[in-house]
């Protein structure tokens, strides 16, 4: 067998103290495709930040080629052909492709690089993309998001000097339609047979099955198993990741809830915004398509700036919680009380045995794993500080409750938790407002608006919720 | 040593070790009388103490909130107030009166400039600073009125060997921890300065809230300009300047996260006392204003980097 290109052995990293990789070794041989699955969280772009120099194990080492290697990091792993397609795209968008290339290949420079920049780039996505029609002078800004996915694929492939021996496709076909997706995975198994090395993350599972040589599945930090492509079935790998088989079980019971009152409302671009009282509405399409702006503009609309609300309106659970969601300075109480206060004061007081009472009956009721309610929040494992912020907002009396992708970072349990909470809150005559982007949870909301391009792009409801239905609608009419 | 190291962990315990060691230090070398230090400490940190828990108040809303027109409200309040009592007794609440809404108007303009032009809060403070300075030396005109002769012999007066003054800041002192630690008003400036847009989507008034926050500052400034120019017997266009970076570095040096979020009340007495107690324990080593200011300034450096080493522990 062919010497490695990188092989990771034993390696931990560790932020605080979530364990996001725990003891994982994993070589990638030269004319390989290895399929990368797993939840979210599992590791997948923590292993592939290691594996393209970004992060530096907490232990364990890196080889290349058969020899170790003591200082690996961003720039080793590029002279080695190590080349990475982000899941966030990582262009300049104030720059042209051909720009955006000479970045990338910094010895294109000196006199006449523009020349030579779009040769390598055009080129890469010719045979890529055959029949493409991106104008390579544009500014990356203005090409619509599956344009921008395809000439960062294009650039990774690119070959300016030093060759790509392996690339990092994370989630490469997230804003691709199907025929694009398909030129690129056929792209992927050429490379792959003129004995380049591919590690492809995706979600999508037949894609990994039909272009993957060797799949590897991960949870929690680990691999759990590892097999060649064709031992696999997809019904196998949904098992392996440890995820529950998702079927109409998990659909709630159809409700009727025509005749209900309008909780909120929000009319501007495309289809109007409409969530009955007790209403579980769940926000789709791909990310960053005008869903968390939606949600911001519905609190903003009920929420006072200047005069506290004495019967406030929303509540906002944050799905980015360093962003807008956790006070990093505060206890867990304090945390969980903070948009409560006004019920759990007099005269402006906050009286201090109501406010632990409290926090007392959402520790049991939401499972909040601490020994005392008065320690640090950051002390909470992630999923755990999530379930702070859904008390925090569930414990308010507001009426509508909004929902930024809650369930990032939190682990299948505690979900199922949360799930069955939103239903019985939601049975109550509380109004969700779910936007997510995990189809499972989609999936459970009585109705669900399909977002594209910052607009409403359609409305389903009831069994018209369904996994085809929804992409069909984030992706009509973008595909290039 | 349980109780020591929890006590080491306080932030404020920082500047009342310092505080005291320069204490200790001017009576013992320097011969001073512990009577009259003492008082004397007391009286002059008292100004510092109402000005910097304005301060505090602001700062804790977090990076970028700062109130720099402190020293002119001052000068502003105190001139303006006397000017009004004009050395009647009768007068003594009118005065008192005026110096609020003073401080009340420049808190409204403060925070209708941060607002409504979207000027950052230094910008802002510092222009209005100008104003307001303008407008003192404009009603004061060079003229140096005396207090009522009540007030001029309540501010330096003691009560039971205690400084009047002195006494003010301690009532200013419990209320300002009251509200920071009890209310609901100081749990929101505080999430405010962890993080503003959480505090938003928490559902907290941020304007509000922020808005009342400035307007206390400069209230409070207004107050000690008011004190002040009745301790020293007349109002001074220079009498607020000191004040302008002592109240931040009373704020800092009291342990409130200059990021903002946490504060710290009983700190900014620590450090107000060491500001003074510094400056007369080096004047009593007889040593020349250069070298007491540079004395000084490495004096407040070593004890900001004793007492940043500290961890924040939960709250």
């Amino acid at each position: 067998m062919p010497k490695a290109i990188i092989e990771v052995a034993d390696a931990k990293v560790s932020f605080g103290a979530v364990k996001a990789l725990d003891g994982v070794t994993l070589a990638i041989a030269p004319g390989e495709c290895v399929g990368l699955v797993g939840h979210n969280g599992a590791g997948k772009s923590t292993i592939v930040s290691v594996i393209n120099g970004g992060l530096a194990p907490h232990q364990g080492s890196i080889a290349s080629d058969g020899e170790v290697l003591a200082r690996y990091g961003i720039n080793a792993a590029r002279s080695r052909g190590v080349r990475c397609v982000f899941q966030e795209l990582s262009l300049c968008p104030n720059l042209t492709v051909v720009e955006n290339t000479r970045i990338l290949h910094r010895h294109l420079g000196g006199l006449g690089w523009r020349r030579r920049a779009k040769q390598v780039i055009e080129q890469s996505l010719d045979a890529i993309f055959p029949g493409h029609d991106i104008n390579t002078d544009r500014t990356v800004g203005d090409l619509s998001i599956a344009e921008r996915q395809m000439v960062e694929i294009a650039m990774a492939f690119s070959d300016a000097g030093i060759a790509p021996r392996l690339i990092i496709l994370d989630e490469p076909t997230s804003s691709l339609d199907a025929s694009l997706a398909e030129q690129m995975l056929a792209h992927v198994r050429r490379f792959v047979a003129s004995g380049g090395s591919v590690i492809l993350i995706s979600h999508i599972l037949h894609e990994i099955l039909t272009t993957a040589s060797r799949i590897v599945v991960m949870k929690d930090g680990r691999i759990v198993a590892e097999r060649p492509a064709a031992a696999w079935t997809e019904h196998g790998l949904v098992e392996a990741m440890g995820s529950v088989v998702k079927g109409e079980a998990h659909r709630r019971a159809m409700r009727d809830l025509a005749d209900a009152p309008v909780a909120i409302e929000h009319v501007g671009r495309g289809t109007p915004f409409r969530a009955r009282r007790g209403e579980i509405v769940g926000l789709a399409g791909l990310a960053g398509h005008g869903q968390t702006e939606m949600l911001m503009r519905l609190h903003a609309a009920s929420s006072a700036d200047w005069l506290p609300r004495r019967d406030p309106a929303v509540t906002f659970v944050a799905g980015d919680r360093r962003l807008n969601g956790i006070f990093e300075l505060w206890s867990i109480l304090k945390n969980l009380s903070v948009a409560a206060l006004g019920d759990l004061a007099q005269h402006g007081v906050v009286k201090g045995d109501a406010e632990a009472e409290r926090a007392g009956e959402w520790k049991r009721r939401i499972e909040i794993r601490t020994p005392d309610m008065a320690s640090h929040i950051l002390s909470l494992s992630g999923g755990n500080q999530q379930k702070v912020l859904f008390a925090r907002a569930l414990s308010t009396r507001a009426p509508v409750v909004l929902m930024d992708d809650p369930m990032r970072g939190v682990d299948v349990g505690t979900k199922q938790e949360v799930y069955e909470i939103i239903r019985q809150e939601a049975a109550r005559g509380r109004t969700f407002v779910w936007y997510s982007t995990e189809m499972e949870e989609v999936c459970l909301c009585d109705r669900v608006y399909v977002f594209r391009e910052g607009a409403i792009a359609a409305e389903l409801q009831g069994d018209a919720v369904t996994e085809e239905n929804i992409l069909a609608a984030s992706f009509a009419g973008l595909a290039a | 040593m349980r109780l020591l190291d929890r006590i080491s962990r306080r932030p404020w315990i920082w500047s009342w070790f310092a505080a005291f060691l320069a204490w200790f230090a001017t009576i013992v070398t320097g011969g001073a009388s512990t009577l009259g230090l003492s008082q004397a400490a007391l009286t002059f940190a008292a100004f510092s103490i109402i000005v910097g828990i304005g301060q505090m108040f602001v700062i804790t809303l977090g990076p970028g909130n700062i109130d720099l027109s402190v020293p002119s409200t001052m000068t502003l309040a105190g001139t303006v107030a006397l000017k009004l009592m004009d050395v009647d007794n009768a007068m003594i609440l009118p005065g008192l009166m005026i110096a609020v809404l003073i401080g009340i108007a420049v808190g409204v303009f403060n925070y209708a400039l941060i607002k409504a032009l979207r000027i950052p809060p230094i910008i802002a403070t510092l222009s209005m600073s100008f104003i307001i300075q303008s407008a003192a030396i404009w009603t004061n005109r060079g003229l140096r009125i005396k207090p009522p002769s009540v007030l001029a012999d309540f501010t330096t007066a003691t009560t039971l060997g205690v400084p009047n003054v002195s006494l003010v800041a301690l009532v200013i002192s419990v209320c300002a921890w009251f509200l920071l630690e009890k209310t609901i008003y100081g749990r929101w400036i505080s999430a405010i300065g962890q993080s503003m847009p959480a505090a938003r989507m928490a559902g907290i008034p941020v304007d509000g809230t922020r808005f009342v926050t400035y307007l206390f500052c400069a209230v409070l400034a207004a107050l000690a300009g008011y004190l002040l120019a009745c301790f020293s017997g007349g109002a001074a266009l220079n009498m607020g300047t000191e004040y302008l970076l002592m109240s931040i570095a009373v704020v800092v040096l009291g342990g409130t996260a200059v990021a903002g979020g946490d504060s710290n009340v009983p700190g900014i007495w620590g450090a107000s006392l060491f500001m003074f107690l510094v400056v007369s324990m080096l004047n009593t080593y007889g040593l020349g204003a250069g070298i007491r200011l540079i004395m000084t300034g490495l004096i407040i450096i070593s004890v900001i980097m004793l007492a940043g080493g500290r961890q924040p522990g939960a709250r």
